[in-house]
């Protein structure tokens, strides 16, 4: 599946929930389904800034493509990461960069989220984007 | 007062949320405003409007006999000695910022000692620890025990020849408990220490005399107490505030200006308000006061407020997987504000599902990190409860509650 073609199954999926609990429900599956995190990786320069929960992000290359791995205190918040996970691990550098991100305004997720939640989401994809950018 | 009655005094509490209708639960953070004050504001600034004191044009009359009538009445609801005594500021960090300055420049040396609690909120620490640094003093915490209470016990052990002034809260925006200000008031004058109570729930859930409490400041904003925001009270016994340098200078607060033999203050209450006052915002005190003693006076409300905590906290502590912060002792009072963590759930997971419910609540460290570490804590969950809110409100949180955390756990 492309990049391309992902975003538009992840619109699909949030598509089939009316309300937004039941939205946050899919979310709390999704983060409750994450792989894993190591302890010994939950260290102060995996952690991002500007999230009211402590959300981790690692990143690894493996050959040509990158590897996520996350977690947050937070299930919600843990959900969240997870679907970016989901859409852009194992995907190149320069795929993630050409990826503007905008099924994440399709889903309604910005707009649901609290100021300061959206700015936590803000500081998720802008590391994704600078992890790419650092291995592109 | 029917509660419906108070509340239709509050227009947004008719509205409505994306959840649903608006179950509004973060009255520690602010208060709702009603009808009145928001007339008094627009009136103010519709047709009272000119800078205060200086013209002598009728206008300007109006306005400032507008803005000091709500230093009168003030003056009276705290039982203040003296009109001058009440210091406008924009709220309550603004009026502990002055006192802990001012108060600083004219009675802390080096080597001098203030104590904080460990119950504060940021507001009533940063700005003793700024004073202290500068004026080479040291911070010394009251601690609290597992259930919230301040160690009074420790307090002798505190005190030195050197304390100068015990900063503490009428009542914590964590806890809810309210502390026993007369006993920690008389052990520290005992021992020539003044104290400041930082009052911003006290003021919305207790009538204040500061006579009778003998407070040496107390401070609160407007915003909590359903006044206009950017509002707030410095109160300050004369001799103290006579003592002590203004914080900041600038217009108002001159007596004479002179470039070459410098400047001479203006008495109390101006010499502490310097510059263009909130001339539209301090007139809703008048209005806000009202609906606040209609509040705490009325038997009906009163009764409605009680039947919700009662209600509230026997609904949480059924629940084992809740830990609530500030449980009181016999004989203790608490206000209706419940700071809570959920085993197994996060705050913040709660407080954006419950939103989603209509209900807004606090979640996260609530401006007290020093206590979130004392209870081993990232933040908590908060609702806060106002006279205007019904028990239908309380069962539905109660109820959402409890969704919410099926949800996460």
């Amino acid at each position: 599946m492309t990049l391309e073609e992902k975003q538009a199954a992840v619109i699909e999926d949030f598509s089939l929930y009316d309300q937004w609990l039941d939205k946050y429900e899919y979310l709390i599956e999704l983060g409750k389904n994450l792989e894993p995190y190591p302890e010994d990786k939950k260290t102060e320069d995996k952690l991002i800034k500007g999230c009211q929960s402590r959300v981790w992000l690692d990143a690894k290359m493996e050959g040509e493509r990158l590897v996520f791995s996350a977690d947050s205190d937070a299930i919600i918040t843990k959900g969240i990461i997870a679907l970016l996970i989901d859409v852009f691990s194992g995907r190149t550098p320069s795929e993630i960069l050409s990826s503007d991100f905008s099924f994440i305004d399709a889903i309604g997720l910005r707009e649901n989220l609290s100021p300061t939640r959206a700015g936590g989401l803000a500081s998720m994809i802008e590391r994704i984007r600078e992890v790419a950018a650092q291995n592109s | 007062m029917k509660v419906a009655q108070f509340r239709k005094l509050f227009p947004i509490l008719g509205d409505s949320v994306p959840g649903g209708k608006l179950v509004y639960l973060d009255n520690a953070a602010t208060s709702q405003r009603p009808q009145a004050v928001v007339d008094a504001y627009s009136s103010s600034a519709l047709h009272k409007n000119a800078n205060l004191h200086r013209a002598v044009h009728h206008l300007s009359n109006i306005a400032t006999n507008n803005y000091e009538s709500a230093r009168d009445c003030v003056r009276e609801y705290l039982n203040a000695a003296s009109r001058e005594e009440i210091i406008f500021t924009s709220g309550a960090t603004a009026a502990i910022n002055t006192a802990a300055f001012s108060f600083g420049e004219a009675y802390i040396k080096p080597g001098d000692e203030i104590i904080v609690t460990e119950a504060e909120h940021h507001s009533n620490i940063v700005p003793w620890q700024m004073m202290a640094s500068r004026k080479g003093a040291t911070i010394k915490v009251l601690p609290v025990d597992d259930n919230g209470h301040l160690r009074l016990d420790l307090l002798p052990r505190l005190l030195g020849p050197n304390t100068k002034i015990l900063a503490v809260s009428h009542i914590s925006n964590v806890l809810g408990l309210v502390n026993p200000l007369p006993e920690i008031i008389r052990i520290a004058h005992a021992n020539g220490i003044k104290v400041l109570v930082d009052g911003a729930q006290g003021i919305v859930h207790k009538m204040v005399d500061v006579q009778a409490l003998d407070c040496d400041f107390y401070v609160f904003s407007g915003h909590k107490m359903f006044a206009a925001p950017f509002t707030g009270v410095l109160y300050g016994k004369k001799e103290l505030l006579d003592a002590m340098p203004p914080m900041m200078g600038g217009g108002e607060m001159i007596d004479t200006v002179s470039l070459y033999k410098g400047t001479t203050y203006a008495p109390l209450p101006a010499k502490f308000e310097a510059g263009t006052q909130n001339i539209s915002g301090v007139p809703t005190f008048i209005p806000a006061i009202e609906t606040l003693r209609l509040a705490l006076d009325d038997e009906e409300l009163r009764d409605n407020s009680k039947a919700v905590a009662e209600y509230v906290a026997s609904e949480i502590a059924k629940d084992s997987r809740i830990r609530v912060y500030g449980s009181k002792g016999a004989g203790e009072e608490k206000i209706p504000l419940f700071s809570f963590t959920v085993h197994g759930a996060h705050h913040e997971d709660l407080a954006l599902i419950l939103d989603k419910m209509g209900i807004a609540v606090r979640s996260g460290q609530m401006c007290a990190e020093p206590l979130m570490d004392r209870f081993g804590v990232t933040g908590m969950l908060r609702a806060s409860f106002a006279p205007y809110n019904t028990m239908e409100e309380a069962e539905m949180f109660i109820k959402s509650l409890s969704r919410a955390i099926g949800m996460l756990v």
